[in-house]
């Protein structure tokens, strides 16, 4: 819309007409004080604290619901209006309990900041405050009514951002309350929305509550290390006697790719961190048969000196390995080099949850939408998945798009997912139907019938410009012919929905037997041997201790070959990193009995108790590094937390490597020339004294000196020799995301290559292995579970 | 059976057809009724806001806005659907004139409805009791029935080719649904939450088209300007303010009742003449000349004509014609805390202002009542009210606020006399105020 | 909605099936609805808010929000005869809580009391629309106006009368 101009406080402005001026102000530095305004949620005008005075108008007038208009002169601040605000305040301290000592929201709450800044510091009332008993409603959710000033933030975020109604306001006058919709308890998606959004201490979580006060921790954005969207997530932190505890997890910057956004993972579900049997120390198994703790010292000698002795007697062929979706970009980077020039063997692999290699071919360098994108799309195709229990974020983007933008958004899928609700056009099809799906929108008019599917397609045909979602329905040629469809219309970008925190950036770096960091054939692997300054092809022949090992040409086992070939005996050695592959793919015990089995992990997993060496692995929350998302957003991971005795599989992997004897220096680069430090990132440290540090030494012409255990060490490596991930280093150290870049990936027949894709189907409450130990998720399905029980009787 | 009083100087003009059967739609056309609207469907949109403006009928609800203005800020284009929404929710304390009116004339309402809704080219229509009018809910479905069988409601109106529908339902108990946006969120089956204005009801009304809305006396009047004619009905009242008025008189008075009088009355005659005076030749203390909103007269600013443009120079409102007497005897500080009493009830809660506002009003007058204040509690009662004028989302805050600073300023004497432990000097303390 | 599993009698079940008609939208219906089915069960209980709910095709939670608005609509029992006694300004200043009193006397109940039998549930009320008539109560949908004590009596008798016993 054309641009206005107004005046504020003696100041010209201009605005887009139809900006309210709340905004219009925001945007120019003037800070209008607001309870019930909240951006991108209906308006309200209830609280009144925004009301400002306008020219040739007879009252006060509420900025959160007047729009900009040519000529309009505005006062923001007067006596006037600060006797207005302060007079309301005094109101709402009226039935305060004025509790700020021990409430959360104290020091960080809007009403106590309000009430600092008008001076509404004088009870005008002697009539006793009616106390009320605050209410537990969830697992999750604390509501303590006293304390709420009825902006209707909680209610409006429930319903129409979350799409989910859960809260209500009931009675009228001095008698209205949010209510929960079980009358006594909430039955919700526990995102805890509402609880972020509280202006106040009224709602409080259950993870949180009491825990801290605000200015006691450290907050730090990092990666959510649960599903596949990366939504950003501030975990605050605080120290205690082993390291630094999460106390909370939240969103309120907003800055993250995920916007206003966060799941009860992201927010809650950090607890895993602090549990009682969370491993601190090497665990190493005896004569015995018994797990024994052990010194880092002795269990990584002895694992070293074992995995050497086996690649040495048997060859690489002899020993698997087997990556995570949750470690960093640089972790599983550093393993699948470390598998193949220190192990010397290209047995390695992941639990797939989707088909990213076909994906990537089929782009062949098309665009990738990133999750972003989908908050501001115009059109959006979601086939298969259920976004809502599986990507929180990406559901979030696209009622987003839906509420705010009037996207149009076609659901196809054989159940009804609740995004249909947001959809334009829901297309039911049946569980085997995606592939005639895809033919049918790409012309074959055989494959499918009915109104409802031609309207879907002349719907979609019509679209001048669409984001194409699938889920894991999609594999291998399907996700070509979908692409393919996809690239006839206009404008069109693509996303693949996969599982988990780093599942995109463990397929993009290598983890797969056949395939190289980037997608590159393992038999056509000329740059890395190059990069790594080894041969090709010498694996298994140069079974020389003092070196490293040349680079296999030779795919190697996946991970069904691997416990084949353990089951056959063949198997003499198996590393397993962050991954639960015993319980995933139901692997008996007695198949492992002759496998000397290593896992790196957080907890005692079915894996991990079959293992001869257990190391107590850091979790995501508790190193740096970058991730991707499913979307091919790389984010920077900060360090938030600390635990004493853990190490991160960064570091367990290098010391692994250096007691078989492999040249650290030749693993991570971390001497060599051009190789940039980060500014402190590494070391979990955020502003100040880390980056004054990075700076004097720039300034003085000195190379900050990197440690191999630096992720930020391999990374360059990484730019160098995956295109896609050659984005820019500064940016993503400031903490931006950064889109993967389009680029051509030449495997050849990837659509023929074995299916393993195996999606792991997580809800909101569950998240792979790890989410077993959230205490938190435990507890919101127990609570859930007679309610489930009646329902299906 | 409630009847309209009368009084030599009572002008019948809506109260024509009361007492005389007309509830009976034979009965109701034998008095010329639905003659209006055969007259309007013949004079059209145009025509007919014309003559609605020539008649200088000003909104009985309250606000005293002229009703020919309002029906023409209707848009002639429309994607939606437009409506007309008759306003019986009467619960502005004082005032019970509407009742009347669908009691003894339903028909009067419903053929006004048509016609607003032919100005407008409106297609639907809708009269919104108030729920403890529930008996009269089936007066207006059986009159509204009739009407369909005789062909002058539902498709192709006295054969016209015009279709036009009404629903008659009523509220459930809430006074603030008469504040006409919360009124049309209550017909969409929400709570009665005001809406955010502009856009106003002309323009983006119920179900988002665009909506004529009137009080229910106003809607009557309208057959009765077609039948008398515009200029003669102007005649009646004073200048801007035209015709009669259902004026109900309550409260301190020999001959309480409604009583319709032409606009502009003079309200002192009205007290003591039509009204009959004080009973028990007892002195007049006060009189809050239009419902409960409105701030108090005291006796010697009595001498007025009861129209909006007088009232409201007397630093008052005509507001829905609810005269409430008051006499010597009244404790005025009980009359405040009584009226406060009911806005804490009725308020909707949305905005703060008015939610917490009325509660502490409410709290601290009480306590005024019972001598539990002290001296600063009366300029804080003052100073709650002036911080709630104009401040709130919706006009209730206005409706606590204005009396309640007109009683303190008017018998600040008597606020004082309830300090320093005392409490109320004419009464014992009531329980309520004890606990 | 099937009349077989509804929990209304047939006449209002289908009532509610052409009321939800009426409207340019079904949830206008609802106001009205929640008022026929207080009438016909007495109050609007948890089984009335569900079937409601589903009629108007809205969450139970949206349908108390509604309920607990209005004050004619309950969730709990009242009195067969559901006497509310007007004590705003006009009835006040004409002997209105002097009625409110004698009621609570001759009926044994405070404000909200249901009597021991049921028969009766007494409320103080805002203003009615009786102001002219004051002072007056509403027992349950009928007006009595120009009360004095006396006549309550009266009136209360006639009630009594009519729940068929004397007292
Ligand atoms: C709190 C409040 C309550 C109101 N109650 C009523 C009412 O009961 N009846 C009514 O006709 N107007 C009432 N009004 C006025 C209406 O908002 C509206 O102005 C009126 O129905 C317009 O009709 P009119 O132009 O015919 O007067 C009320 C206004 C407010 C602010
Ligand atoms: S002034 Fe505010 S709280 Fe009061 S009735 Fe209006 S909107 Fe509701
Ligand atoms: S922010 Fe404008 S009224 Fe609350």
């Amino acid at each position: 819309m054309a641009d206005v101009t107004f005046t504020v406080d003696g100041r010209k402005l201009t605005a887009p007409a139809g900006t309210l001026l709340i905004e219009a102000c925001r945007a120019h530095g003037i800070e209008i004080p607001a309870f019930c305004y909240y951006p991108g949620l209906s308006l309200q005008a209830a609280c009144r604290m925004c009301v400002v005075r306008i020219e040739k108008m007879p009252k006060l007038q509420t900025a959160c619901t007047t729009t900009v208009a040519e000529g309009m002169i505005v006062t923001t601040e007067s006596p006037e209006i600060a006797q207005a605000r302060k007079a309301t305040i005094e109101l709402l301290l009226g039935n305060h309990p004025l509790d700020c000592p021990v409430c959360d929201a104290g020091g960080e709450c809007e009403l106590q900041d309000m009430t600092f800044k008008y001076g509404a510091h004088e009870s005008k009332f002697v009539e006793i405050k009616q106390h009320r008993e605050e209410q537990q409603w969830s697992p999750v959710v604390f509501f303590d009514r006293p304390r709420c000033i009825l902006c209707y933030r909680c209610v409006r975020v429930c319903g129409e951002g979350m799409d989910v109604w859960a809260l209500g306001i009931q009675n009228r006058g001095a008698g209205s309350v949010i209510a929960p919709n079980k009358q006594d308890h909430l039955e919700c998606e526990e995102c805890g929305m509402c609880i972020d959004i509280c202006p106040v201490g009224a709602l409080t979580s259950g993870t949180y509550r009491y825990k801290t006060r605000p200015w006691e921790m450290s907050h730090i954005g990092t990666v959510c290390t649960h599903c596949g969207d990366g939504c950003k997530t501030t975990l605050g932190v605080r120290r205690s006697n082993d390291g630094m505890d999460i106390v909370r997890g939240d969103n309120r910057d907003k800055s993250g790719i995920n916007g206003d956004f966060l799941c009860i993972k992201g927010r809650y579900a950090f607890d895993f961190t602090e549990r009682d049997d969370r491993l601190t120390k090497p665990l190493v198994r005896q004569s015995d048969g018994q797990l024994k703790p052990v010194t880092w010292e002795e269990a990584i000698d002895f694992a070293g000196k074992k995995l050497r002795e086996i690649r040495d007697a048997r060859g690489g062929k002899a020993i698997g390995v087997i990556g995570s979706n949750r470690t960093t970009n640089e972790e599983a980077y550093l393993l699948q080099k470390f598998a193949r020039t220190v192990l010397g063997t290209n047995n390695i692999d992941h639990h797939r949850t989707t088909d990213y290699p076909a994906f990537v071919q089929a782009l062949a360098g098309k665009p990738e939408a990133s999750l972003r994108d989908f908050a501001t799309a115009k059109a959006v195709l979601l086939i298969g998945g259920d976004a809502t229990e599986q990507h929180p974020g990406l559901a979030w983007q696209i009622r987003t798009a839906v509420r705010l933008h009037g996207a149009r958004l076609y659901v196809a899928n054989h159940e009804l997912i609740k995004l249909r609700r947001q959809a334009t056009h829901f297309l039911e099809i049946g569980e085997n139907d995606y592939a005639s799906l895809a033919a049918y929108l790409g012309g074959d008019d055989a494959a499918l019938s009915g109104d409802k599917a031609t309207a879907f397609r002349e719907g979609l045909r019509k679209e001048e410009s669409l984001l194409v979602v699938f889920g894991a329905e999609y594999r291998g040629k399907a996700i070509e012919a979908l692409v393919k469809l996809g690239s006839t219309l206009p404008n069109v970008k693509f996303a693949c929905l996969g599982d988990h925190a780093n599942a995109r950036g463990a397929s993009d770096m290598g983890l797969y037997p056949d395939l190289l960091p980037g997608y590159v054939p393992v038999t056509a692997g000329g740059t890395f041997a190059a990069e790594y300054g080894v041969e090709i092809g010498l694996g298994d022949l140069k079974a020389d201790a003092s070196r490293t090992h040349g680079l296999p040409a030779q795919p190697g086992l996946d991970m069904i070959q691997m416990f084949d070939a353990a089951e056959r005996g063949e198997l003499g050695a198996l590393l397993v990193v962050g991954s639960n592959p015993v319980a995933r793919y139901g692997i008996d015990a007695a198949v492992l009995k002759n496998t000397f089995v290593i896992a790196q992990d957080l907890f005692l997993t079915e894996t991990a108790q079959l293992a001869d060496v257990v190391f107590p692995a850091a979790s995501l929350y508790e190193k740096s590094g970058t991730a991707t998302n499913t979307f091919g957003d790389v984010q920077l991971v900060k360090k938030a937390a600390d635990k004493a005795g853990v190490r991160t599989d960064f570091e367990i992997i290098v010391r692994l490597g250096a007691a078989m004897g492999a040249d650290v220096r030749q693993l991570v680069p971390f001497g060599k020339a051009g190789v940039r430090a980060d500014m402190g990132q590494a070391r979990g440290a955020q502003s100040g004294e880390a980056d004054r540090h990075g700076v004097w030494l720039a300034a003085h012409h000195l190379e900050p000196k990197l440690s191999p255990f630096d992720p930020f060490a391999i990374f360059d490596e990484i730019q160098r020799l995956v295109p896609a991930y050659d984005v820019s280093r500064l940016d993503l150290l400031a903490g931006n995301d950064q889109h993967v870049k389009p680029a051509l990936v030449q495997i050849t027949a990837a659509g023929a290559r074995r299916d393993l894709v195996l999606p792991t189907n997580d809800t909101l409450f569950t998240s792979g292995t790890l989410g077993r130990y959230s205490r938190m998720l435990g507890s919101v399905m127990e609570a859930r579970k007679p309610a489930e029980t009646t329902a299906a009787e | 059976m409630p009847v309209i009083s009368t009084h030599p100087d009572s002008v019948p003009v809506v109260s024509w057809r009361f007492g005389k059967g007309a509830v009976s739609i034979d009965k109701y056309i034998e008095l010329e009724g639905y003659q209006a609207a055969r007259k309007c469907l013949e004079l059209g949109p145009d025509g007919i806001i014309g003559e609605m403006k020539a008649s200088n009928l000003r909104g009985r609800g309250g606000a005293g806005f002229p009703t020919g203005m309002k029906w023409s800020f209707v848009p002639k284009q429309s994607a939606k659907p437009k409506y007309v929404l008759v306003n019986g929710d009467e619960s502005e304390p004082g005032t019970c004139k509407d009742r009347l009116i669908f009691e003894h004339d339903p028909h009067s309402v419903i053929e006004g409805t048509l016609i607003a809704g032919l100005s407008v080219q409106a297609r639907m229509g809708f009269i919104y009791l108030r729920g403890e009018y529930r008996y009269l809910l089936r007066i207006m479905e059986r009159a509204v029935d009739e009407a369909y069988a005789k062909g002058f409601l539902g498709k192709n109106i006295f054969g016209s080719g015009i279709d036009f529908d009404i629903v008659t339902q009523t509220g459930a108990g809430a006074y603030e649904v008469g504040e006409e946006s919360a009124l049309m969120e209550s017909l969409e089956g929400k709570r009665g939450i005001p809406r955010i204005r502009p856009p106003f009801p002309a323009v983006v009304g119920l179900y988002g088209g665009p909506t004529i809305i009137n009080n229910a006396e106003t809607i009557a009047t309208v057959p009765h300007i077609f039948r008398i004619g515009a200029a003669e009905y102007a005649k009646i009242g004073t200048e801007r303010n035209g015709g009669t008025r259902l004026f109900c008189l309550s409260g301190h008075l020999e001959r309480p009742g409604v009583y319709e009088l032409p606009m502009g009355y003079n309200l002192k005659k009205m007290i003591y003449e039509v009204g009959g005076g004080i009973p028990g030749g007892k002195k007049l203390k006060a009189v809050v000349p239009g419902g409960s909103s409105t701030p108090v007269l005291l006796p010697e600013e009595i001498d007025i004509g009861m129209d909006f443009d007088q009232v409201g120079k007397a630093g008052s409102m005509l507001g829905s014609g609810g005269v409430v007497v008051l006499d010597e005897d009244v404790c005025m500080v009980e009359f405040a805390l009584r009226t406060m009493k009911f806005y804490r009830h009725e308020s909707c809660g949305w905005c703060i202002p008015c939610r917490e506002g009325t509660d502490w009003l409410e709290k601290s007058l009480t306590r005024l009542h019972a001598g539990g204040a002290v001296d600063k509690d009366i300029d804080n009662i003052r100073y709650l009210a002036e911080n709630m004028l104009g401040r709130t989302f919706c006009p209730l805050g206005d409706a606590a606020a204005m009396p309640t600073i007109a009683f303190v300023k008017k018998f600040r004497k008597e606020f004082e006399d309830h300090l320093e432990g005392r409490g109320c000097p004419k009464h014992r303390v009531p329980e309520a105020a004890l606990v | 909605m099937s009349t077989a599993t509804t929990i209304f009698s047939p006449e209002l079940a289908a009532r509610f099936d052409k009321l939800v008609t009426l409207y340019p939208v079904k949830r206008s219906a609802l106001v009205p609805m929640l008022l026929y089915a207080q009438d016909e069960v007495g109050y609007l209980s948890d089984a009335v808010v569900a079937e409601v709910a589903e009629r108007i095709g809205i969450t139970e939670l949206d349908v108390r929000n509604v309920i607990s608005y209005y004050s004619l609509l309950r969730t709990k029992p009242a009195g067969k005869y559901h006497v509310q006694v007007c004590t705003n300004i006009c009835c006040m200043l004409r002997g209105g809580n002097e009625i409110l009193e004698h009621c609570k006397k001759s009926l044994g109940v405070a404000n909200k009391g249901v009597t021991a039998d049921g028969v009766f549930s007494l409320e103080e009320v805002e203003c009615i629309g009786a102001c002219s008539w004051a002072p007056a109560a509403q027992v349950n949908y009928d007006f009595h106006e120009n009360l004095t004590p006396e006549s309550m009596d009266k009136v209360l008798a006639e009630y009594r009368a009519k729940a068929g016993g004397g007292k």
